[in-house]
């Protein structure tokens, strides 16, 4: 067993873990942040994307200990201060960008990251990203949908509901 | 103006805010004080005799508990089938023993054959690997065809042949239809596949089984559709438990789409190894175990012939399928390819006479159950490819024949024993042209042209039945199960409301939903309306979610019972006013008698019931909680018409949809976001298993499409923004909220129209192909045109 400490949504933690250990199951299994999700066991499905040191990671490609000293961030840590959705958050429930919740918290950081980089995606730069994180409820239209409003795009041409 | 609240309003969905705050409870995220794990040793060979299974170097490794093989299960009853057909002779199907685990034989790779229950999953999983299995390897039995020749090796030693059942439908026709065709001015005739897929919801299965010894109280937490479903099959018929003494909850779940309805080996072991080992014991599935042992989906190999007279009036419809049950009958695997197939056959048209026939074929692969659509899309896809066939064949528009054809009149019984209630498939056609400006496809084919691509554009018709009833005539077609449903109403002291239902909500938002139906009805907010699902403690028997029936069969329940309650509260608020019970109106949370300004809030009604002082004891009970059961007089018969443009690069062959539109009478809706949701997912889907995904065997029986990185999951690339539309409502008669359903419609109605869209565009580029079978991928699409 190996000692890892990080910082994760903004509290310094630590613990033990095997070196196979993987990030997405020290969150979930140890420190029970279960809202990073493990929907398989490729890195294709994105729903267990965690922003490390800024950038978004599939945290079931990283080990735990490779994520010493680094700072996480997962879906737990999203919601404003006073606890109300953030502007994606918001976002996806106003324009149901979500059905079974499954892939949501994945999507939710992969779409953060994008709009950090690239503050006004078109569809296709959105569509494109996505690329790393599969949905099977929506049809991704309102995923898409949904990040173009966060983005401040106006959305209303697109198809309604 | 759109309202903001109670029926018809696009509310927010409430349950949301978990989701997006990583705040969900699904089973994975269950973890129980001293739970141990298991892993299961699953077989890698698709056929063999299982000679011996030596497990004693596993049974010294670190961590574990104890290992179970087949042997440990033989006084415990196999996996039941919950579904018997009746084949065309009269006979019952053949049945075979399905073990929780594989004993004697192994008859599909990924088939659980050892299980290691240890401390640490990592444990379990190491443990596993040095279990010594000697196997005697078989003759894998993987084409449906073959399986059914004379001297074929038979998956079960026990089965007079790899044929499960030879079913006509409707057999007395039979004759009748061979004579039409045989008269007929013109026969269009189609040969097609319809491709093996994976349901693939994005959480994987887990069963966390609990035994309480103090109370001999055992507890299932489940990633399942229908939890009183599996505590009927497991408790009564696998395990023996009875159903006072277990448990069975589904908490969130991340996605069904048909996969989760069924019982499954997993879910037994975890309950019974609980109290074997006096342990929870934890079951998560990996991705690559999903692909290999959730049930999959369609797969049917099918030739259909489409008689006509010489004015292209549609006399007869004759079908021959073969239907792959793989090694085992899952749950509802006899029901998908007959009557959720056979009896859609007549589609949205007045044909008089309809012959269907299916083969039910035992194969070494994963067992074949419901997938989003679940026959429907099967009957509907050949149907709608034969039409487009003909249409060209006889050279009119695709269009216009579906137009001459469709059946106008309603109720209408068709020839395959259904009876249509209400439509307008006119109304959605003439919708669907507007939504998805046929007018304007030559123009835009133009412009793809200029480019170099080759555009099409393909057009299908759809019908559904959804909320699949009454339970007395699914009896006499071998239903071994009712398909009522049912929901209580309890109303809080202080009038707020929690509703406990039936059905499962795994993404379709019933929790928002279902309040909006009783805020309607009594006038109180939505958000004083709690709904209450998936757990078999808290709810009364409900037969889950699938099959597009929460809405319309659930929601009329709660609408009954909500009724009931609406009718005592009345009787109360009669007695508080000194006034007939029959002159008290409801409205607005408020209740009135007629013609006066006597009234009394609904807070102050369910306050007396609980607390009554000033209350007619003598007449009536106190408290206010009712609950009905409902079991429909029919199903219900969503119907649409959906249009798909294509452009197809002729030197790659790969295609682009372009533009996607769905018109769909849905009858009457609650929350239209929502609706419009289902919708979107299940074209993504559908238009997945038309260009993308398959799943995809060697001869040998080896599954080769078993992860992500080679089965093709739609992507948010592969897919356009779609135009949908469900303005065009015929409310069904025969329930009472006017609901048809709307979960399954855009998986049945969207693979046609994207493969006519691709071989209209083939053809406009003088390619002579009439079929290609699905998904259409690149190398397909190629290889047809350079062959044509």
């Amino acid at each position: 067993m190996t000692s890892v400490s990080m910082t994760v949504n903004g509290k310094s933690v630590s613990g033990d873990v095997e070196g196979r250990t993987l990030l997405v199951d020290f969150l979930r299994n140890d420190l029970r942040l279960t809202g990073t999700h493990v929907g398989c066991d490729t890195s294709q499905c994105g729903a267990c994307v965690v922003h490390v040191n800024g950038a978004a990671v599939k945290a079931c490609a990283m080990f735990a200990v490779e994520a010493d000293g680094a700072d996480v961030a997962t879906i737990e840590g999203q919601a404003n201060a006073d606890g109300s959705l953030n502007t994606i958050q918001q976002a996806f429930q106003d324009h149901h960008g979500l059905q079974c919740g499954f892939c949501t918290p994945g999507m939710v950081m992969s779409a953060a990251a994008l709009l950090k980089d690239n503050p006004k995606p078109s569809e296709a730069e959105i569509r494109e990203y996505l690329e790393g994180n599969i949905c099977r409820c929506t049809g991704y239209h309102n995923i898409v949908k949904a990040i173009m409003a966060a983005s401040g795009q106006d959305v209303t041409a697109i198809a309604a509901e | 103006m759109p309202k903001d609240s109670g029926i018809g309003a696009s509310t927010k969905r409430r349950e949301d805010v978990r989701f997006l705050t990583g705040a969900g409870n699904y089973t994975d995220d269950i973890n129980i004080h001293g739970q141990a794990y298991v892993h299961f040793l699953r077989a890698d060979v698709a056929h063999a005799t299982i000679n011996s299974i030596d497990t004693s170097g596993a049974a010294d490794m670190p961590g574990v508990l104890r290992i179970f093989t087949g042997a440990d299960f033989e006084a415990v009853g196999g996996l039941p089938c919950g579904w018997q057909v009746t084949d065309k002779h009269g006979q019952p199907m053949q049945e075979p023993k399905h073990p929780v685990l594989a004993h004697g034989k192994i008859r599909h790779v990924g088939e659980p054959v050892c299980a290691v229950v240890a401390e640490t999953y990592a444990q379990a999983r190491d443990a596993a690997e040095e279990i010594v299995l000697d196997l005697t390897e078989l003759p894998a039995m993987v084409d449906m065809k073959e399986a059914v020749k004379d001297g074929a090796t038979k998956v079960h030693d026990d089965l007079t042949s790899n044929l499960c059942y030879d079913w006509g439908f409707v057999e007395e026709n039979k004759d009748a239809v061979d004579e039409a065709i045989k008269n007929a001015a013109h026969v269009t005739t189609l040969e097609l596949v319809n491709n093996r897929l994976v349901a693939n919801p994005m959480e994987p299965r887990v069963a966390v089984g609990e035994y309480s010894r103090s109370d001999d109280m055992h507890t299932l937490h489940t990633t399942s559709q229908n939890p009183h479903v599996i505590r009927l099959l497991m408790g009564a018929f696998v395990l023996g438990i009875p159903e006072h003494k277990l448990r069975v909850v589904a908490p969130d779940v991340g996605g069904g789409f048909g996969t989760k309805i069924f019982h499954y080996a997993e879910e037994a072991f975890c309950t019974f190894a609980a109290k074997a080992v006096n342990r929870p014991v934890k079951w998560t599935s990996t991705r690559s175990e999903a692909f290999m042992s959730d049930a999959h989906g369609r797969d049917h190999v099918t030739k259909i012939e489409l008689a006509m007279d010489a004015d292209n009036n549609f006399t007869a419809i004759r079908t021959e399928t073969y239907a792959n049950m793989g090694a085992y009958l899952s749950t509802f695997a006899p029901s998908v390819p007959t009557w959720l197939h056979g009896t859609l056959m007549a589609g949205n048209y007045k044909t008089p006479l309809i012959y269907v026939n299916v083969k039910a074929v035992f194969t070494n692969t994963v067992p074949v159950d419901a997938y989003r659509g679940a026959g429907r899309p099967e009957a509907t896809f050949q149907l709608e490819r034969v039409i487009d066939k003909a249409a060209r064949e006889r050279g009119v528009d695709p269009i216009a024949l579906r137009r001459q054809n469709f059946v106008t009149e309603f109720p209408y019984a068709t020839p395959v024993a259904v009876e249509y209630d209400t439509g307008d498939y006119e109304a959605t056609m003439a919708k669907l042209e507007e939504i998805a400006d046929i007018g304007g496809f030559a123009a835009r084919r133009a412009a793809s042209e200029k480019n170099g691509k080759l555009r099409g554009l393909g057009v299908n018709c759809y019908i559904e039945a959804c909320g699949i009833a009454p339970s007395n005539l699914v009896g006499q077609l071998g239903a071994r199960a009712g398909l009522y449903d049912a929901a209580t109403v309890r109303v809080n002291a202080t009038g707020s409301i929690s509703v406990m239902v039936g059905a499962h909500s795994h993404g379709q938002g019933h929790e928002t939903s279902f309040p909006q139906v009783i805020s309607e009805m009594i006038g109180i907010p939505e958000d004083q309306i709690d709904i209450v699902h998936g757990d078999t403690s808290k709810i009364p028997f409900g037969m889950g979610t699938y099959g597009s029936r929460s809405l319309a069969v659930c929601g009329s329940a709660m609408v009954r019972a909500a009724e009931k309650v609406i009718n005592k509260a009345k009787k109360i608020a009669a007695h508080l006013l000194e006034a007939s019970d029959a002159d008290i109106e409801l409205k607005n949370g408020q209740f009135t008698v007629a013609g006066t300004d006597k009234s009394v809030a609904w807070g102050d009604v369910t306050l007396a019931a609980y607390v009554p002082h000033n209350y007619p004891l003598e007449d009536i009970e106190p408290g206010l909680e009712e609950t009905a059961f409902y079991d429909p007089a029919n199903f219900t018969y969503p119907a649409g018409a959906y249009a798909c443009e294509v452009e197809v690069d002729p030197d790659t062959g790969k295609v682009t949809i372009e533009r996607f539109s769905a018109a769909d009478d849905f009858g009457n809706i609650i929350n239209p976001m929502i609706v419009s949701g289902q919708v979107h997912g299940g074209i993504a889907q559908g238009i997945g298993q038309a260009l993308l995904e398959n799943c995809s065997y060697d001869e040998n029986g080896q599954l080769i499409s078993a992860s992500y990185m080679d089965y093709a999951m739609p992507r948010a690339d592969d897919l356009p923004f779609y135009s949908v539309d469900h303005s065009c409502q015929t409310p069904c008669t025969h329930n009472p909220l006017g609901v048809k359903g709307c979960g399954e419609a855009g998986a049945i109605g969207s693979p046609p129209s994207v493969v006519n869209a691709v071989i209209d565009a083939l053809q406009s580029g003088g390619k002579n192909v009439a079929h290609i079978d699905m998904p259409l991928t690149p190398s397909r699409v190629w290889a047809a045109m350079n062959n044509a």
